[in-house]
């Protein structure tokens, strides 16, 4: 469940990102996230993820009010999020394997998992070929479902994805979708921003629209 | 709750990744380990010298004793009753009575003037007794205390104490381990220093990594981890080469000290690190390594934030 109450973001440089934005969304829902390009849809998610935190307002996750986690108990906050990022942030210079590893190494999952569920969440965006390559010999396209499979590989409570289909042909923006969606079957929270309206009419889904930093009608 | 082995395998994984980045900067961690090296080996060799010093003069340092002189016509059974009460005092470790005819046949065995000698009527020496204070006595302060029951006596006519050598060589000896303190403090702090400074430095060359790290979840210990046992490896490594450093040196050094040993007729050896010396030079090492990596890590790992 994620849930913002009058939420405002003023970044340091002044630009006021997010005015006021209340909103809900409910557990195991999906809903997409859209509006123009500079709305404000990753400021919403970065605040979700505690990349960035509210001038103003409350954002409550799971329950939970953010601004109250001490910082020792982010990282197992994050832990149960799965983030998707519009510049995928990989580990250039590691193998695919390593990078969607990661999330399951950190949360010191046993090595018998760590392998098994790799390679499920490899499979599932059709990169099983290219565990031993590197993010840089792959294609934009790629490179974001790595992003993808790393999201998913730790079986999150919440999954946020900031353009997940912004680099990928329309048959695999569907199977990622398609894999998001067997996500929401299993009770997975899932919250997808896109510009990518025939997207969301597809799949007809609540979208909650953004426009200049607020929650449009 | 991560289980005994996970915890194991982890650990073993930082470590392996550690010395992984180690290996793939070698004349970077060769550097390192050498200045801690050189850092540990310095006060380690001060410590050698004031040990060798010490057993070096240990022969000085119990030269120091007490004479009394017995004033003339004193009788034999009075000078050995005095003796005996000398030597019921605390801290007295050896009381030996030159009666006055051991002292005369002595001088007459060691001296051309037998025959001067044979001319006197009488016997002009003291009875004379030597006191051997106890190590513990032989500050100045005791041996003052010493000198004055005795001078208090009747029958002593004077009191001689030479401890003017053992006070030098006691200050002398003090003075090194004073050095020896202040090096270990200065070198172990500039132990720390370095460690951490380089550690900083493989920080922020991995900021992207552990930006990264902290994004899917990674808490400061875990990212911390490599990097403790990158400063604990290369803190073993330089007490390790220290130990080589110093045996080195002592090695250099034997020939020299056995000829300047033997042109004093000395029976001194140099010595070496004991093997618990040993023992606490490498642990020391490790530990600052562990200590700097804490301490130039801890804070900066902290302060990283993901970078959306
Ligand atoms: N770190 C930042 N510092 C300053 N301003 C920022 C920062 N991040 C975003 N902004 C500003 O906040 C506004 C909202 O940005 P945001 O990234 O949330 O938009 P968006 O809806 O995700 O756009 P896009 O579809 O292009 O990704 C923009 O005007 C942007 O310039
Ligand atoms: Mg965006």
């Amino acid at each position: 469940m994620i849930r913002f109450d009058r939420v405002s973001k003023r970044y340091p440089n002044g630009r006021d990102a997010l005015r006021e934005v209340s909103l809900q969304v409910e557990p195991g829902e999906f809903v997409f996230l859209t509006g123009r390009s500079g709305a404000g849809k990753s400021s919403i998610l970065k605040l979700v993820g505690l990349l960035e935190r509210p001038t103003r307002g409350t954002v409550t996750v799971n329950g939970q009010d953010t601004a109250s986690l001490p910082a020792r108990a982010i990282p197992a906050y994050r832990r149960r999020l799965g983030m998707v990022f519009q510049d995928h942030q990989l580990l250039m210079d590691r193998p695919v394997y390593d990078n969607v590893a990661l999330p399951l190494v950190v949360a010191d999952a046993p090595f018998r998992d760590i392998d098994k569920r790799v390679r499920a969440a490899l499979d599932q965006v059709g990169l099983l070929e290219q565990v031993r390559a590197l993010p840089s010999e792959l294609s934009v396209g790629e490179q974001q479902r790595v992003g993808i499979a790393r999201a998913v590989v730790g079986k999150p409570v919440v999954l946020i994805a900031d353009e997940p289909t912004g680099n990928l042909d329309r048959g695999l923006a569907l199977d990622v979708m398609r894999l998001f969606r067997r996500f929401q079957e299993v009770g997975v929270t899932v919250v997808v921003a896109t510009h990518d309206l025939s997207l969301v009419e597809e799949f007809g889904q609540r979208s909650i629209h953004i426009d200049d930093g607020k929650v449009s009608a | 709750m991560i289980s005994p082995a996970t915890w194991t395998t982890r650990h073993l994984q930082a470590l392996v990744a550690a010395l992984g980045r180690l290996l793939r900067r070698p004349l970077g961690a060769l550097l390192t380990t050498l200045v801690i090296a050189v850092a540990l080996a310095l006060p380690a060799g001060l410590w050698l010298l004031v040990q060798n010093a010490r057993s070096a003069t240990g022969d000085l340092a119990t030269a120091v004793q007490v004479s009394a002189f017995l004033k003339v016509g004193t009788s034999v059974e009075r000078a050995q009753e005095l003796a005996t009460t000398v030597r019921g005092q605390p801290g007295i470790a050896t009381v030996t009575l030159i009666t006055a005819e051991q002292g005369l046949k002595e001088f007459r065995e060691r001296s051309d003037f037998g025959k001067a000698l044979d001319a006197l009527e009488s016997n002009p020496l003291p009875h004379t007794l030597v006191i051997q204070p106890t190590t513990v006595q032989r500050d100045a302060a005791a041996l003052e205390r010493l000198r004055g029951t005795l001078a208090g006596w009747p029958e002593v006519e004077i009191v001689q104490a030479d401890t003017e050598w053992a006070q030098r060589l006691a200050a002398l000896l003090a003075v090194l381990r004073t050095l020896f303190l202040a090096s270990a403090v200065l070198f172990g702090l500039g132990v720390l220093a370095v460690i951490g400074n380089t550690t900083r430095v493989e920080i922020a060359a991995r900021l992207p990594e552990i930006a990264v790290t902290k994004l899917v979840g990674g808490s400061d210990a875990f990212i911390r981890r490599p990097f403790l046992y990158s400063g604990l490896f290369q803190g073993l490594l330089g007490g390790l080469l220290a130990v080589g450093l110093l045996a080195a040196l002592l090695a250099a050094l034997e020939a020299p000290v056995a000829r300047l040993v033997s042109l004093y007729g000395g029976q001194f050896r140099l010595a070496g690190l004991a093997g618990e010396e040993t023992l606490v030079l490498v642990l020391a090492g490790t530990l600052l390594g562990l200590v700097g990596a804490w301490v130039g890590a801890a804070r900066q790992i902290a302060r990283i934030s993901p970078q959306p």
